[in-house]
């Protein structure tokens, strides 16, 4: 089973962290080297990909598009999902890429009634609420924990945790975005356990890094909420990786370098994973083009001339039955 | 088409969003600085060790806050034996004394933002240092 | 269709949950109905392509070269060179399954390949395993496959079982284009001579005589003229259909069924009855007589190859600009690749109506307009004499075709033209339509009798949208612009949802278009009798 996989690969790597962290030199190991090599991996790696498809050119536009071109005047022009212009495309990009436009299109086609069938293609948002809740609450985590690699905090990051908690119940504060991640994961992956066609087309790379997201926010959530761990080591340990000073504090909780090297894992793995689908979707042709092909060329830098059928040599085959059919022919 | 311009204009956004902590240290922020919260010692110890006050302290403090508050129960007893006063005003603030010095200095650091305790209690503002 | 006829209640019992057997298992079973017939290699000879051979798909062994499996990795290597479109959507995809049930070929069919995701894993293992470090180091676990003779098969049956429609991709978070990996894998099976004979037989066709049916010029001319006496026949009026009309104002080029297939006939009296009535100074083009592309169902560069002929024969004639006619995937090529492929078009004028003035902006490079941009140009500045009652006799829909809807955006101007047309005119469901249109299943080359199960069950969703409205309206026909869809609609409909015709947009067009000195009319352009305008009441009702 591909999920068990990525559940026992999940599982080791955690192990691997909360035993190996034990020693001093394990210390050194899952806080400085691990991390910075992690760090180096992804950057790295996201500029090998993103220039590794940069390479390759765009040879036409083929917008996608999904609603109503420009053309009459009279003819009101669907600027964000048919854009003739920047401006357009501007807002396309950003709706797809803050809020997910085209996943909220999604329907959900079922058959009513067999035989005498009917198919109904009804609205269904929970895979977009599910997709939008784990990303956004993604984004403000991660913006939160530069309060552990900045001194001092800066105002938008606390400004930020404070809306975050600010329904004001446990202590410390549950944090919104806390309770959203875990929820949309355990959804985004129960339903590749649930449903039979998504379990279907699901492979090991789409088990695990939702097992691993998991793991990070679970121990990242249980250490928060439950175990309580020494933040102020910790934000020495980040503040010296920072700074290109590394320093292990002493004491860190084994559960703290088990939460630090499955993010390391999350670092690494993203670049040479399907996850590149963050800078991929500002690559994607259908969508960030528009739909102006016939008012402005596009050019291909590798169009070649092919072998073409000329009038001429045309002419030449049917000269006959066209002049019998008194049809103009530029030879006699 | 390549569009290099967008490409490169894109990796720097992103170089520089990932790389904030590196840059904002190194420039208006202060890599080097480690909290140092001010203690008035006039105990001979802490009722529970160091490393655990320094990451668990709001579980004990909310512990104690529901036994007095709620429950009536003001002892302590120490793992050592020694009895505390379960009292912020009366056992804790004879030693860390100083909000601005002993508390902000390590809940600003890491930004846990300001706890409960001074709703109800006012906040020491200097020590008998 | 198969052996054995299935009847709709039995073709409708569509299972789908997936099999047990994994999707990386790439056998596939040849049932008749479900496959379209090879290429004959003279057709594949006559175009220079490469390793012809004779071979049928249900075959145990192909002829593929011996290094077959050289060529596909070198075909892909070039390909994701070539194409961003390809290597990103090789990468990205997170396989959420949100394109899933938005494929008609899995609506009707319930086989898990014919979901969008899993057809592009086709061909995504692959690459996985070929050319990214997961694949290599990992293998399976990472996704990949290594290629195999089946899987090459397995390419075969289910590339052949997609017709390029894009609805996928409306959906696709990422915007991953189906067709785009269609084509693509097409252009990797053609590398190894495979190919399908409807494909490849018109490609020679149009290449040689200048449209898919292989009609030669006096079969072109002689096919208008029968048009222009039918034409007569109905309204009394001779029309002029100048065929390579040196120095015309206008280059006119239409899919060639509309000459030679019915319903597509229709509008072409249709186009004759409005071209004559404006007294537009247009040309035919025998050598350009096919606005279809069906290279875009080949590759890449059969279609820049065939779509050539377009500017060559507007520069040869003189014209100033084009106008294109009722066609799908034609004005998929015609808008999002002839500019790049064969222009610039810096020989022509933008395009103007002579009537309104309007200057065609939106066509400022390309020089090409759309006949229902043109039309509903004159309609709204009233430069026709349109009586939409003449159409009363129809309760019509409209059909978006895939291309004009999703690589064009072309919505509001078929509407704006049917709505002064006829008078009984009621939409599908929203799902169904406009960009979220559902395709005719027989498109992008696989409209073919030996397939016919397969389109039956990719027309299963349209058909069901259109039994909507005839039950609820009473819609007895389906309009559309697309002669792919006039094609093959008609015996989807008759299968599904019987007593419903489909007709151009443009034949209502000619129905309602009122022409100086006309006879009468009393039938329209089917020769079908017009409700109200019997004989005693036809006088009367030219009167307006």
């Amino acid at each position: 089973m591909r999920f068990l996989v990525s559940l026992v690969a999940v599982l080791v790597l955690m192990g691997a962290a909360y035993f190996g962290s034990a020693s001093s030199g394990g210390q050194y190991l899952f806080g400085v080297i691990i991390p910075y090599a992690a760090i180096a991996l992804f950057i790295a790696g996201v500029l090998y990909r993103v220039l590794g498809w940069a390479k390759s050119p765009v040879p036409f536009r083929i917008s996608t598009t999904c609603g109503q071109q420009r053309s009459l005047p009279w003819i009101k022009n669907s600027t964000l999902d048919n854009p003739h212009g920047t401006l357009g495309v501007l807002g396309r990009m950003a709706l797809e890429v803050l809020f997910f436009r085209s996943l909220f299109r999604n329907t959900k086609a079922q058959i009513h009634g067999r035989p005498a069938f009917r198919f109904v293609y009804g609205a269904d948002k929970y895979l977009w609420l599910g997709a939008l809740a784990f990303h956004w609450s993604f984004l403000l985590i991660f913006i939160r924990h530069y309060r552990f690699f900045a001194e001092p905090v800066p105002g938008a990051v606390l400004g930020l945790q404070s809306l975050d908690g600010i329904m004001q119940v446990w202590v410390p504060s549950v944090l919104i975005t806390n309770v959203l991640i875990i929820g949309a994961l355990v959804y985004l992956w129960g339903r590749r356990l649930v449903n039979p066609q998504v379990r279907y087309i699901s492979l090991a790379a789409d088990h695990f890094p939702l097992l691993l997201l998991l793991s990070v926010a679970g121990t990242g959530a249980y250490m928060r909420y439950f175990s309580k761990v020494d933040l102020i080591g910790i934000k020495q340990l980040a503040m010296g990786l920072v700074s290109f000073a590394p320093v292990v504090p002493d004491g860190l909780a084994p559960l703290f370098f088990t939460h630090l090297f499955l993010v390391c894992v999350l670092f690494a793995y993203f670049p040479v994973s399907k996850l590149m689908h963050m800078g991929g979707i500002f690559f994607s042709p259908t969508r960030n083009l528009a739909n102006n092909n016939r008012a402005a060329r596009h050019i291909n830098p590798w169009n070649y001339p092919v072998k073409v059928h000329t009038y001429e040599e045309y002419e030449d085959e049917f000269r006959d039955v066209m002049k019998a059919a008194d049809m103009p022919v530029e030879k006699e | 088409m390549f569009d290099a311009g967008k490409v490169i204009i894109g990796l720097v956004i992103f170089l520089v969003l990932i790389t904030f902590p590196v840059w904002y240290n190194a420039t208006i922020g202060n890599a080097s600085y480690v909290p140092d919260p001010q203690i008035i010692t006039t105990a001979p110890a802490c009722v529970a060790p160091t490393a655990y006050m320094k990451a668990s302290h709001m579980d004990l403090l909310n512990q104690w806050r529901d036994d007095v508050v709620r429950r009536g129960n003001r002892e302590y007893v120490a793992a050592d034996g020694t009895v505390y006063n379960k009292s912020l005003t009366k056992t804790c603030m004879d030693c860390h004394s100083n909000k601005a010095e002993f508390c902000d200095r390590c809940h600003d650091y890491v930004a846990v933002g300001q706890p409960d305790c001074w709703d109800c209690h006012i906040a020491p503002e200097g020590g008998a240092r | 269709m198969a052996e054995k006829k299935l009847k709709p209640e039995e073709l409708v019992q569509i299972e789908l949950s997936p099999p047990a057997r994994e999707w990386m298992d790439p056998s596939v079973n040849f049932r008749k109905g479900t496959w379209n017939y090879a290429a004959v290699p003279d057709t594949l000879d006559y175009l220079g392509l490469p390793n012809a051979g004779k071979w049928s798909p249900p075959d145990e062994e192909w002829p593929l070269p011996d290094n077959w499996q050289e060529i596909i990795h070198n075909g892909i290597k070039e390909r994701l060179e070539k194409y961003r479109s390809f290597k990103v959507f090789m990468d990205i995809c997170v396989r959420c399954g949100a394109c899933a049930d938005k494929c008609h070929f899995f609506i009707g069919s319930g086989d898990p390949k014919n979901m969008p995701v899993l057809r592009a894993e086709l061909l995504r293992s692959i690459y996985r395993n070929d050319f990214t470090m997961a694949g290599k180091v990992l293998g399976k676990i990472a996704g990949g496959r290594k290629l195999s003779k089946q899987i090459i098969k397995e390419w075969f049956y289910y590339f052949f079982q997609c017709t390029e429609c894009r609805r996928c991709s409306v959906f696709c978070p990422y915007g991953i284009d189906t067709a785009e990996i269609t084509m693509i894998g097409r252009e990797l099976l053609s590398l190894l001579g495979l190919g399908i004979e409807w494909v490849c037989t018109p490609l020679a066709n149009c290449f040689r005589t200048g449209n898919h049916l292989g009609i030669q010029p006096h079969g072109f001319k002689d096919s208008l003229e029968f048009a222009v006496d039918e034409l007569e026949e109905i309204t009394g009026i001779r029309v002029n259909a100048p065929i390579n009309k040196k120095g015309a104002e206008i280059l006119f080029v239409a899919p060639s069924a509309d000459y030679f297939a019915s319903p597509h006939y229709y509008t072409l009296l249709g186009y004759l009855a409005l071209f004559h009535e404006l007294g537009l100074d247009y040309t035919w083009s025998s050598y350009a007589s096919e606005g279809g592309n069906f290279g875009l169902f080949h590759s890449h560069e059969m279609i820049k190859r065939l779509n050539s002929k377009i500017y060559m024969e507007a520069r040869r004639l003189g014209v100033k600009w084009i106008i294109g006619g009722e066609c799908g995937h034609m004005w998929r090529v015609l808008n999002q690749y002839m500019d790049t492929m064969n222009g610039p078009a810096d020989f022509l004028e933008v395009p103007v109506s002579p009537y309104t003035g309007t200057k065609f902006e939106h066509a400022a490079s390309t020089k090409m307009i759309h006949i229902s941009e043109f039309t509903a140009d004159l309609i709204k500045h009233n430069k026709l004499n349109l009586d939409p009652r003449r159409n009363d006799h129809w309760v019509a829909t409209y059909h978006d075709s895939c291309n004009p809807a999703r690589s064009m955006g072309l919505l509001e101007e078929p509407r704006f033209i049917i709505k002064n047309v006829a008078n009984n005119f009621h939409e599908m469901p929203e799902n169904t339509i406009r960009e979220q249109t559902f395709c005719c299943g027989s498109g992008a080359g696989l409209g073919t009798d030996e397939n016919m199960e397969m389109r039956l069950r990719g027309g299963l969703p349209r058909a069901n949208a259109v039994n909507y409205v005839k039950d609820k309206f009473g819609v007895n026909v389906l309009l559309c612009m697309c002669a792919i869809d006039k094609a093959t609609l008609p015996p989807l409909l008759e299968y599904w949802v019987p007593g419903v015709e489909v007709a151009g947009v443009h034949e209502l067009v000619g129905n309602a278009l009122v022409m100086k000195g006309e006879r009468p009319r009393t039938t329209d352009l089917r020769g079908e009798p017009m409700k109200g305008f019997g004989d005693a009441a036809g006088e009367e009702a030219q009167d307006v």
